[in-house]
C-alpha cells in the first residue's frame, strides 16, 4: 500500500514543483493539531488544515512525496473552479494516499459537506464516487458512500442529480443484501420522502435496483413508495415516476404486475398533463412484454388504444415512434386487429409531426407483420394511406417516408413493385424537395435486388443530374457520396455514358467541399472499376487540369493523383502521372508547388527506386531551396519520410 | 436505464428528431438560412379536429331585440351556439357558419360588457362550458423547431377572428359588476385554471396577453385558487428551467407575479422565499433570459422592497449564476444588479459587498466594452455611489488593482476615459488610501514582474559569467 502511494507521491512531484513555494513555506508552518477535515471557515483555518495534514502524514511515514496529495486536497478549496474541478477528479488518487481508513473517516465527510459547491464541481464529484467502492474498503464499506451522494441527490441542477442517481445504482449493486436494508433502503424512502420534487424524482430510480434483493415485508414498502410518487402532486416527479414505470414492472412479481403497476400504468396515461401521458406509453411497451397474451387485450389495450387517439398530439407522436416496440409487444394476433387500423390513423393523423413519425415505421410495421397476412394487410390497408403521403403538403413527412419507402420492395416482392411501388418511387424522384429524391437514391440498393435499377434509371438520371447541379453544395456534397454506390448497381456502361462527364464537372466545383468529395468519388470508382477502366476515361481528364489556367484546378490535379495513384497502380503512376506532378514543379504559385512535394511524398510509396531516385529526388531537392517557406518545408519533410536524403 | 431521458413533450423536441434533412446535416451544422427559406405558413391551429360532425348554424334574434323573459334563455342558447368550432385553416370554408359565430360572440360581448343583470347563475356553467371548448386546446407543434422569440415571427393562431372575441367574453364576464366568485368557483376550478396556465405556451402573442389579463382577474377574484395557481406556476418555471427550457408565456406569468409579489403579506412565508430563492433566482440561468429579463428584475426588486432580508440571498443567487460566456447576458445581470442596488438598505449592503464588488471588478477588465460600460456606469449612479463612499475602506482595495491595471491596457477609449472618472472619484474620496493603494500596487507589479522574470535573468546571467568565463580562457 505505501509502495503505491510513493510511487503516487513521486508521479505528483512535478505538479507540485510549480507550487513549490507555497507548499514549502506552508511545511514549514509549525506542528499540526485538531482534526483534519473539518469546515474551514475562513482563509487562516484552511491553510491549518493543510499543514496538519501535512505534517500528520510526513509524521507517519517521514516521506516526503505526499506532499503533492497535500496539495491535491488543499486545491478541493481553490477559489478557481477549474481547480477544484481538476482536484475532485483525481479524488482516487487522494483517496489511494489516504488509505481506505482516513478515506470513510475524514474525506466522505468533507466531501459532503462540499455540496453546496458548483454544479460542475458537483457533476464530477457524483461520477467519481460512483467508482469509489475499493477505495473506501470494499462491498463491506461502501454503504459510506451513502450520505454524499444521497445530498447529491437531491440538488437542484438535473445532470449533477442523474448522475448521483446513476452512481447510487451502480453501488447499489455492490451492497449485501443486509447492508442494502439496512442502509440502501432507508436512504430510498428518506429521498422518497423528501419535501423538494428533486429528491423525490431521484428516488424514482432507485426503486429498481434494490426491488430484487430485499426482503418480502420492505418489498410491500418499496412498492408503496412508487405508489405513491405515481401520484405526486408535482407533474415534475410524476414525469420521473412515469419513467422509470417500465423498468420498475421488470423487476416485480407477475402478480403485482397485474395488482399494482397496471392501475399506476392506467393512472399515468390518464395523467391531466400530456408530459406525463407520453412517458406512459414507453412504459407500455416494457408492460406489455411482461403480460401472458391472454391478459393484454383487458389489461393494456384500452389504455393504448385511448394513448394513440389521444387529444394531444404529442402523446400520439410517442405512440408512432415507439409502434415497432409496440407491435412486437402485443404480439400478431392484437396487431392484426388492432395495431393496423391505429397505424392507420396515425398515418392519416392531423399533425405532421405524427405522421412523419408514423412514415418512418412504416417498413418496420410491414417487416414486423406476421407472415400469413402480411402482403394482404400491406396490399389492402397500408399501402392506400402510403400513396397519400407520397404527395403529402409537408416536406418532412415526405422525407420520412421517402427514407424507408424503397424497403417495401423486399417485403412485397417483385410484381408488386413494378405495378404498386415503382410509380411511388418515380413520384418522389420527381418530388420539389431535394431532401426526399435524395433520399430515394440513397436507398437504391433495396430496389437493385428486387427489380433491378433498369426499371429506374429513366427517371433516376434526370433526379440525379438535377440534384448534381443544385444550388446548396450541401445537397451536391449529398449526391456525390451516393455516386459509387451508384455506379456499382447501373453498371460500368451507363455510368460512362451519363454520369462520367457529372463526376468530372464536380472536379471544378467551386467549393472546395465538393472538390475535396469528388477526388474521393473518383478512388471510389477505380477501386470499382479497375485500373484499366481509370486509364482510359478518367486519368487523361484530370492530368489535362495540370494545364489549366485557375491554380485551384492544377491542384485539384495534384490531390486527384495523390487519391489515383495507389487504386491504379505502378505503372501508370510512373509513366503517366509522375512526369505531369515532375512538370508542375516549375509553376508559378507556391500552393501548387508545395503541393507538389506533398504529392510526391505521397506517391513516393507507390514508385520504384530508379524513379525515385533519378526523377523524384532531383526534383525535391530543387523545391528544398525554394524561395518559398511552405515549399521548403514540405519538400524536405518530404525527403526526409522517402529516405531520399 | 443510466440516464433520464428527458420527456420530448415541448412542441419543439419531437420535431427536431427528423426536421434537419440529411442535406443539411452533411456538416452536422443544421443552417439557420435555409431552415428559414423552406416555405413556412404562418398560420396555425390544432383546434379544429376534435369537432366530429360539422353543425348547420342558423342566426338566432338578436339580444337587445328580445323580451326580458326570454333573455337568459335566448343567451344560453348563443352560448350554445358558440360552442361549435371551425376550420381556419381552410379560409373559405363555411363562411356563413363563422359569421353567424362571430356575430353571436360580439353580441354576447356586449351584452356582458353593458348590460346588468344577465349574468344568473345558470348561465355560469354553460359560458364556462362554452370558454372551455373554444379556448382549451392542444397547442400545435411549432413550425420552427428553434424558434427565437427575438428574431423569428410568432406562428399566429388561425382561428384568431373569434378565439379573440371568446377571450374577450371571458374578459368581460369577470369583470362584470355581476360576476359572483361564489358561484363561478364551482366551474371555475384546479383543472380549468392549469389548462388555462397551458395556454400560456401558445406562440401568439396576442393570446398570450389575453391570457396574462384574464389569469390576473382569476387570481384576483378567486381567493381559492391562489395558491394552486402559484404552485402551479412554480411547476411550469420548475419544468421550464430543468426539463426542457421552453415556454412561451414566461414573460407574462412573471408580470402577474410581480404584482402577486407586491401583495404578499408581511413576513414573508416560508412558501414565497423558497420560490424566491429555488425558482425566481435559478430563472436567471435560461438560455432565452432576455425575453424576460425586464420582468424577471422587476419581481427580484418588489422581493427585496418586502423584505430587505432576502437581498443576500439574491445577490449570492445571482453571484453563483453569473454568465461565464454569455456577454449580452452579463448586461442583464449588471443592469439587474443596478435595480437591486437602488433599493438595497445600506446594512444589507455591507453583508455582501466583498463577492459583488470582486464580480463588478470582473465585469470591469472584461475585453467586452458593453460589459465594462454596464459595470462602470454604477459609478454615475448617485446612490450607489453614497453606498461606495460610505465603504470606500472595503471596496477600493479590490478593485483598485482592476482599475489600475484596465485603465492602462483596455482597447476601447470609452472605457479608459470612464475608468479614469471613477479613479478621480475615488481619489476624491480618500486620497490617503487612494495614495496608499498606488503606492502598493506598484510595489506588488515589480514583485510579479521580478517573479516572472527573474529566473530569465538570473539565467541570461549565468550564461553571461559562463561565456566571459570562456573568453578569459
Amino acid at each position: 500500500m505505501f509502495g503505491a502511494v510513493n510511487a503516487l507521491g513521486e508521479a505528483l512531484v512535478c505538479q507540485a514543483l510549480h507550487r513549490g513555494v507555497k507548499t514549502q513555506q506552508r511545511r514549514r508552518e509549525g506542528p499540526a493539531a485538531a482534526l483534519l477535515w473539518q469546515k474551514p471557515r475562513s482563509a487562516a483555518q484552511q491553510r491549518h488544515s493543510v499543514t496538519a495534514i501535512l505534517s500528520k502524514m510526513a509524521g507517519a511515514d517521514g516521506d516526503d512525496s505526499l506532499y503533492p496529495i497535500a496539495v491535491l486536497i488543499d486545491e478541493l478549496r481553490n477559489e478557481d473552479v477549474q481547480l477544484r474541478l481538476n482536484s475532485i477528479k483525481k479524488l482516487s488518487t487522494i483517496a489511494l494516499a489516504l488509505g481506505v481508513e482516513r478515506t470513510r473517516t475524514e474525506l466522505l465527510p468533507f466531501l459532503t459537506d462540499t455540496i453546496y459547491d458548483e454544479d460542475e464541481v458537483l457533476l464530477a464529484l457524483a461520477e467519481q464516487l460512483g467508482n469509489f467502492t475499493m477505495l473506501v474498503g470494499g462491498p463491506e464499506y461502501v454503504h459510506c458512500l451513502l450520505p454524499p451522494l444521497e445530498s447529491l441527490a437531491t440538488v437542484e441542477e438535473t445532470v449533477v442529480r442523474d448522475k448521483a442517481v446513476e452512481s447510487l445504482r451502480k453501488i447499489s449493486q455492490e451492497h449485501s443484501p443486509v447492508d442494502l436494508e439496512v442502509h440502501f433502503e432507508p436512504l430510498v424512502k428518506r429521498l422518497a420522502s423528501g419535501d423538494w420534487f428533486t429528491s423525490r424524482t431521484s428516488a424514482c430510480g432507485l426503486f429498481s435496483v434494490c426491488y430484487p434483493r430485499v426482503s418480502s415485508t420492505v418489498k410491500a414498502e418499496i412498492r408503496q413508495h412508487f405508489r405513491t410518487l405515481c401520484s405526486d402532486d408535482t407533474p415534475m416527479v410524476r414525469r420521473a415516476a412515469a419513467s422509470k414505470l417500465g423498468e420498475f414492472a421488470k423487476v416485480l412479481e407477475l402478480d403485482y404486475v397485474k395488482s399494482d403497476i397496471i392501475s399506476l400504468f392506467t393512472a399515468l396515461a390518464s395523467d391531466e398533463q400530456d408530459s406525463v401521458r407520453l412517458l406512459a406509453v414507453e412504459a407500455c411497451v416494457s408492460i406489455a412484454t411482461l403480460l401472458p397474451q391472454e391478459d393484454l387485450e383487458t389489461l393494456v389495450m384500452p389504455t393504448l388504444r385511448q394513448a394513440a387517439e389521444d387529444k394531444s398530439w404529442r402523446v400520439r407522436y410517442m405512440v408512432a415512434d415507439k409502434f415497432s416496440e409496440l407491435q412486437k409487444a402485443v404480439g400478431p394476433e392484437i396487431t392484426k386487429n388492432d395495431l393496423v387500423p391505429a397505424f392507420q390513423n396515425l398515418l392519416k393523423d392531423c399533425e405532421a409531426e405524427v405522421r412523419a413519425a408514423a412514415a418512418n415505421k412504416v417498413k418496420e410495421f410491414c417487416e414486423n407483420l406476421p407472415e400469413d397476412s402480411r402482403e394482404q394487410i400491406i396490399m389492402t390497408h397500408i399501402l392506400p394511406c402510403v400513396k397519400e403521403l407520397v404527395s403529402d403538403t409537408n416536406q418532412h413527412v415526405k422525407s420520412a417516408l421517402a427514407s424507408v419507402i424503397m424497403g417495401l420492395s423486399t417485403i412485397l416482392g417483385k410484381d408488386n413493385t413494378i405495378e404498386h411501388l415503382l410509380p411511388l418511387f418515380l413520384a418522389q424522384l420527381k418530388d420539389e424537395c431535394p431532401e426526399v429524391r435524395l433520399n430515394i437514391i440513397s436507398n437504391l440498393d433495396c430496389v437493385n435486388e428486387v427489380i433491378g435499377i433498369r426499371q429506374l434509371s429513366q427517371s433516376l438520371l434526370p433526379a440525379i443530374v438535377e440534384l448534381a447541379e443544385d444550388a446548396k453544395w450541401r445537397v451536391r456534397l449529398a449526391i456525390i457520396e451516393y455516386m459509387p454506390l451508384l455506379a456499382g448497381q447501373l453498371g460500368v456502361e451507363f455510368f460512362d455514358e451519363k454520369l462520367n462527364t457529372l463526376c468530372m464537372a464536380w472536379l471544378i466545383d467551386h467549393v472546395y467541399a465538393i472538390r475535396e468529395a469528388a477526388t474521393c468519388n473518383l478512388m471510389k470508382l477505380v477501386e470499382k472499376f479497375g485500373a484499366e477502366w481509370a486509364q482510359n476515361t478518367i486519368v487523361p481528364k484530370v492530368l489535362g487540369m495540370a494545364n489549366d489556367p485557375n491554380y485551384l484546378h492544377r491542384m485539384t490535379t495534384l490531390f486527384c493523383i495523390n487519391a489515383l495513384s495507389e487504386a491504379c497502380g505502378q505503372d501508370i503512376t510512373t509513366k503517366q502521372m509522375l512526369p505531369v506532378v515532375l512538370k508542375m514543379s516549375n509553376d508559378q504559385v507556391a500552393n501548387v508547388r508545395f503541393n507538389v512535394a506533398k504529392s510526391l511524398q505521397k506517391i513516393g510509396p507507390v514508385l520504384d527506386s530508379n524513379a525515385l531516385q533519378t526523377e523524384v529526388k532531383p526534383v525535391l531537392e530543387k523545391l528544398a531551396t525554394d524561395t518559398d517557406m511552405d515549399v521548403k518545408y514540405f519538400a524536405q519533410e518530404a525527403i526526409s519520410v522517402l529516405a531520399l536524403a | 436505464m443510466e440516464t433520464t431521458k428527458l420527456p420530448p413533450s415541448s412542441p419543439s423536441s419531437p420535431t427536431t428528431s427528423f426536421s434537419v434533412p440529411s442535406a443539411e446535416k452533411v456538416d452536422g451544422f443544421p443552417r439557420r438560412s435555409m431552415r428559414r427559406a423552406r416555405q413556412r405558413r404562418s398560420h396555425s391551429s390544432s383546434q379544429f379536429r376534435y369537432q366530429s360532425s360539422q353543425v348547420e348554424l342558423t342566426p338566432l334574434p338578436l339580444l337587445k331585440d328580445a323580451p326580458v323573459a326570454e333573455l337568459h334563455d335566448l343567451f344560453c342558447k348563443k352560448l350554445q351556439q358558440c360552442c361549435v368550432l371551425f376550420d381556419f385553416l381552410d379560409c373559405v370554408a363555411d363562411l356563413k357558419g363563422k359569421e353567424i359565430k362571430r356575430a353571436a360572440l360580439n353580441e354576447l360581448v356586449e351584452s356582458v360588457a353593458t348590460s346588468r343583470g344577465v349574468l344568473i347563475e345558470p348561465l355560469y356553467p354553460e359560458a364556462i362550458k362554452m370558454i372551455s371548448v373554444n379556448i382549451f386546446r392542444t397547442l400545435p407543434p411549432s413550425e420552427n423547431p428553434e424558434f427565437d422569440p427575438e428574431e423569428d415571427e410568432p406562428t399566429l393562431e388561425a382561428s384568431w377572428p373569434h378565439l379573440q372575441l371568446v377571450y374577450e367574453f371571458f374578459l368581460r364576464f369577470l369583470e362584470s359588476p355581476d360576476f359572483q366568485p361564489s358561484m363561478a368557483k364551482r366551474y371555475v376550478d384546479q383543472k380549468f385554471v392549469l389548462q388555462l396556465l397551458e395556454l400560456f405556451d401558445s406562440e401568439d402573442p396576442r393570446e398570450r396577453e389575453y391570457l396574462k389579463t384574464i389569469l390576473h382577474r382569476v387570481y384576483g377574484k378567486l381567493l381559492g385558487l391562489r395558491a394552486y395557481i402559484r404552485k402551479q406556476i412554480n411547476n411550469i418555471f420548475l419544468r421550464f428551467i430543468y426539463e426542457t427550457e421552453h415556454f412561451n408565456g414566461v414573460a407574462e406569468l412573471l408580470e402577474i407575479l410581480g404584482s402577486i409579489i407586491n401583495g404578499f403579506a408581511l413576513p414573508l412565508k416560508a412558501e414565497h422565499k423558497q420560490f424566491l430563492v429555488r425558482v425566481l433566482i435559478p430563472l436567471h440561468t435560461a438560455k432565452s433570459l432576455s425575453i424576460f429579463h425586464a420582468q424577471l428584475a422587476y419581481c427580484v426588486v418588489q422581493f427585496m422592497e418586502k423584505d430587505a432580508t432576502v437581498t443576500e440571498y439574491i445577490i449570492r443567487g445571482l453571484l453563483k449564476y453569473w454568465p461565464k460566456t454569455c456577454t449580452q447576458k452579463e448586461v442583464m445581470f449588471l443592469g439587474e444588479i443596478e435595480e437591486i442596488l437602488d433599493v438595497i438598505e445600506p446594512s444589507q449592503f455591507i453583508r455582501v459587498q466583498e463577492p459583488l464588488f470582486k464580480q463588478i471588478a470582473a465585469c470591469i477588465s472584461s475585453p467586452h466594452f458593453q460589459v465594462a460600460e454596464r459595470a462602470l456606469y454604477f459609478w454615475n449612479n448617485e446612490y450607489i455611489l453614497s453606498l461606495i463612499e460610505e465603504n470606500c475602506q472595503v471596496i477600493l482595495p479590490l478593485v483598485f488593482a482592476t482599475l489600475y491595471r484596465v485603465s492602462k491596457e483596455h482597447w476601447n477609449q470609452t472605457i479608459v476615459s470612464l475608468i479614469y472618472n471613477v479613479l478621480k472619484t475615488f481619489m476624491e474620496m480618500n486620497s490617503k488610501l487612494f495614495d496608499d493603494l498606488t503606492a502598493s500596487y506598484k510595489v506588488l507589479v515589480l514583485v510579479s514582474l521580478q517573479q516572472r522574470y527573474g529566473a530569465v535573468y538570473t539565467q541570461a546571467h549565468n550564461i553571461h559569467t559562463l561565456i566571459s568565463e570562456q573568453e578569459y580562457l
